[in-house]
């Protein structure tokens, strides 16, 4: 292909692969345009004052929560030796790999009236015990902040470790205690981590639907589901994504105006890791029950609860139609990923191909989709698609009439599968990206000289090159796609049950103990890529 | 000519980045393109290879037009090796497999053994089933090498061989790299910013300078008979001694008379005569003496900075046992072979 035609296919694949994107964006948002019908103002007198403090309130505390938290474990680990350290370093991440949905599944049915807790506690002191609900906000805050720690851990951890003695010793030399140094030194250099780690928080609590529908906590995600399939009225969930895509938006600016500011990372000083003080006696005993308190009641605990409720229903659950939503979820989870994968592998190539500047704008923009919260996605996407069938149907019956098929594009898997692409792009973008990078123009040139070009360069030379990213990335978007709840949920074909849609509905029938063998599953799934974050996390300290 | 460039010219927007450059190689031939960064040496090595198109001028290789008007063959049927600065070996090939990987239209079995045959000439035998990243910087650049002359190119490419080399190893690798390419009879074209490695591995030297040739020449007449004053100064160091040309071929120097024997000064006008510190030399008895103002030991040598009585100064190349102190006055004469001279440039201090 001529250089200015492969310049254009590749402008052409970037702005179609951002597509999905901004698609379901200009719907939510193109929204308020329309003339508002009686169901928005309902929502406006009644629903949104009490969304949106929640949501506020939510987002304000979980941040809070998790900065406070995710820091305090990050120098406990990074600054000090106490029994356990190296298991905690890694263990701390665990969290991550249970989805909020099901901590708070786990934490709803076992602090229920009816829960062990519960029974326990009045078989003990008598009835008439009133013990504040975690079906509350405050119940929102506490799983959330327990699921979503890690984020802030993980980056504070390594900005802490990659510091450098060297830093610690100038501060020394000048007279600075550990504990000042601390204040003065670490906490500013590591700012700019915490900063981005409660933005990734903040991302996920504005885009979390799973947790606050089971514990009954109204903001605009379950507003959005609630007008849609409560009110039946997609004109009002549209308006309400609008309101949540334009926070969204808004955190995504704050998120990369963060980022940028990160770059004083390149010019620390050396002198290897962050020396550790070893901890004793009482200390040492505090910090090791402290990191064990955490990852008992974040982990450890909810995961025996989900596997002592898994085994009493399995006798019953455990059967060919349990087997079928497991087959269901991991051919959508791979087939998804392989879309995704794909899409990413597609984009990275144009980018790499077409080097302007506005394409390059448009790329970002295209694996920008991971801030959009999936209720969003879902509603802004099935709108449009919704749309374009009826075109499409008043074409057929004008051109065919009564022998005109009857098309149903939106309730096909058609919206799911765009969707998922516009919010894991970037997660498999990422891996396909770097490894990308690694390819050298000269390895290219190399092999051009050589004659070996086009296909057989992709083959010979590239492939193998990209093979591990490849699958570092479809294992990244394979299991955050067995995890997903709100897209899948929203925008399945009727009857169409995945292990988490099957969480879902049996949290929604206070069906605990049977939603257990589903999460097992879903966790299972999800501690693979925690235990290759861990161990690229502890490769870098 | 085995390799003949032709006047080429290539542009990038309104920046020229070589301007009309010509040099031609014979078989066998090890010719160097040198200059500063940013001269145009790389530009012209992608051009000859093929990644860059020319605006104007011809390449052409054995007789065969490579690049012209209207002519453009791809990199990979000029018949060109390359080996690139970073070397550029695929990463997941073992070194055998890096060097079969351009010989795809032999069959299996000559592709191994044309492999082994070209490491063993490298002398990298015993290396052959190594990953890239197990192998010394040394080591990488000869299998580069193994690859680009692998499938016969009649001319090889060498982008800067020592840029990511150890410092260390250099002196030792530019030496095995000449004998190297001699001993296979490739006709090569290299690359460097530096006029040791230049002067060590090459033949021919093409000095370069803002896209334009300065000078093609052998490493010697490079740095005796340099053509312009920036080849002078780039290529070792210089200073520069005002003198009047008497009309009889003696040049009238404040170090005294020279015999003009090169033929380039205009007689009957002032010019500036090129010297090397080796001209300089320290004599005890000499009537001339110059101050020193600077003194760089060296090992072997001094190499001082003098002052003249008129305030000029020149370098002068003295043998370490004549140790003299900053402030002493030491005696000189002049002792040149090859009288080199140059117009004066207005108000020129050195």
């Amino acid at each position: 292909m001529s250089p200015g035609g492969s310049r254009l296919a590749a402008a052409l694949v970037v702005s179609l692969l951002a597509l999905p994107a901004l698609l379901p964006l200009a719907t939510a948002l193109g929204s308020w345009a329309a003339p508002t019908g009686a169901i928005w103002q309902h929502q406006l007198e009644h629903v949104l004052p009490r969304v949106t403090a929640n949501t506020v309130l939510l987002l304000f505390a979980v941040a809070t929560a998790t900065a406070a938290l995710g820091t305090a474990l990050a120098w406990l680990v990074a600054g000090h030796d106490f029994p356990g350290r190296g298991f905690f370093a890694w263990a701390l991440l665990l969290p991550l790999a249970m989805p909020g949905y099901v901590l708070a599944v786990v934490y709803a049915g076992a602090l229920d009236y009816s829960g062990p807790l519960q029974t326990a506690l009045r078989a003990a002191f008598g009835p008439g015990l009133d013990l504040p609900s975690i079906r509350s906000l405050g119940g929102a805050v506490l799983v959330l902040t327990l699921c979503l720690y890690p984020y802030v851990y993980m980056l504070a951890r390594v900005a802490f470790e990659t510091t450098g003695a060297r830093t610690l010793e100038a501060a020394q030399s000048l007279g600075l205690g550990r504990g000042a140094a601390f204040r003065r030194l670490l906490l500013p250099l590591a700012r700019p981590a915490i900063a981005a780690g409660v933005g990734l928080v903040a991302m996920e609590t504005l885009a979390d639907f799973g947790v606050v529908a089971a514990l009954n906590v109204d903001t605009y995600t379950t507003a959005i589901y609630r007008a849609w399939y409560g009110l039946y009225s997609i004109g009002a969930a549209l308006q309400m994504a609008g309101l949540l895509a334009a926070l969204a938006l808004a955190g995504l600016w704050i998120e990369r105006r963060l980022r940028r500011g990160r770059d004083f990372a390149a010019s620390r000083p050396g002198g290897g890791l962050l020396p550790r003080v070893r901890l004793r006696g009482v200390r040492a005993a505090l910090a090791t029950g402290a990191a064990t308190a955490v990852l008992a009641v974040a982990f450890a605990l909810p995961m025996a609860q989900l596997l002592a409720w898994a085994a009493r229903s399995a006798a019953t659950d455990l059967d060919a139609r349990y087997w079928a939503f497991v087959g269901r979820s991991l051919a959508l989870a791979g087939s998804g990923a392989a879309v995704v994968v794909g899409a990413a592998l597609l984009l990275g190539y144009a980018l790499r191909r077409d080097g302007r500047r506005w394409v390059h704008t448009l790329g970002r923009t295209a694996t920008a989709g991971y801030a959009i919260p999936g209720t969003v996605l879902a509603v802004g996407l099935f709108a449009p698609i919704a749309a374009v069938n009826g075109w499409l149907q008043q074409a057929m019956d004008h051109w065919f009439g009564a022998a005109a098929p009857a098309l149903f594009l939106h309730g096909t898997l058609l919206t799911m599968f765009v969707a998922y692409l516009a919010r894991f792009l970037a997660v498999g973008s990422g891996p396909v990206e770097s490894g990308l990078a690694g390819i050298h123009r000269h390895l290219d040139e190399a092999s051009a000289i050589l004659g070996v070009r086009g296909f057989a360069r992709l083959r010979r030379v590239h492939f193998p090159l990209l093979r591990g990213s490849l699958l570092a990335a479809a294992v990244l978007v394979f299991v955050d796609l067995m995890k997903e709840l709100p897209i899948t949920l929203m925008t399945r074909p009727f009857g169409f049950e995945t292990l988490a849609v099957r969480v879902f509905e049996m949290a929604a029938e206070g069906e605990w103990t049977r939603a257990a063998l589903p999460s097992v599953m879903i966790v299972a799934a999800g501690i693979v890529p925690v235990v290759l974050l861990a161990r690229r996390v502890t490769h870098v300290a | 000519m085995w390799l003949e460039i032709d006047g080429i010219v290539r542009r990038f927007g309104a920046r020229v980045a070589l301007e009309g450059v010509s040099l031609a190689l014979e078989e066998g031939e090890i010719g160097c393109l040198l200059g500063p960064s940013g001269c145009g040496k790389t530009t012209a090595l992608r051009c000859i290879a093929g990644f860059e198109t020319l605006d104007a001028g011809r390449v052409l290789a054995r007789g065969r037009l490579l690049a012209g008007p209207g002519v453009h063959v791809p990199p990979h049927e000029r018949g060109i090796g390359l080996v690139f600065q970073d070397h550029a070996l695929f990463p997941h090939l073992t070194a055998r497999a890096n060097v079969e990987f351009g010989l795809h239209d032999l069959p299996r079995a000559e592709r191994r053994s044309r492999a082994d045959e070209m490491l063993g000439l490298v002398g990298l035998a015993d290396w052959a089933e190594s990953q890239p990243s197990r192998l010394s910087g040394g080591q990488q650049q000869r299998v580069a090498l193994a690859r680009a002359l692998a499938p016969r190119p009649s001319v090889v490419l060498l982008d800067e061989p020592f840029a990511s080399l150890d410092v260390a190893l250099r002196e030792r690798l530019v030496a095995e790299l000449r004998a190297l390419l001699k001993s296979l009879g490739a006709t090569a074209l290299v690359v460097t910013h530096d006029q040791h490695d230049a002067f060590a591995l090459a033949d021919r030297v093409a000095l370069l300078r803002d896209g334009r040739l300065e000078q093609w020449a052998t490493p010697y007449d490079l740095y005796h008979r340099p053509g312009t004053r920036f080849a002078a100064e780039f290529v070792g160091q210089a200073s520069f001694l005002p003198a009047c040309c008497d009309g009889s071929g003696v040049l009238q120097t404040e170090l005294g008379p020279l015999h003009e024997n090169h033929g380039t000064a205009p007689c009957g006008g002032r010019v500036d005569v090129l010297l090397r510190p080796d001209d300089v030399v320290h004599d005890d008895v000499a009537p001339l003496r110059g101050r020193i103002v600077e003194r760089v030991f060296r090992g072997a040598d001094f190499l001082y900075t003098l002052e003249l009585p008129s305030g000029r100064r020149v370098l002068s190349l003295v043998p370490s046992h004549h140790d003299h102190r900053v402030g002493e006055h030491v005696g000189i004469r002049l002792a040149t072979d090859h009288v080199v001279t140059f117009p004066p440039v207005a108000a020129q201090d050195r």
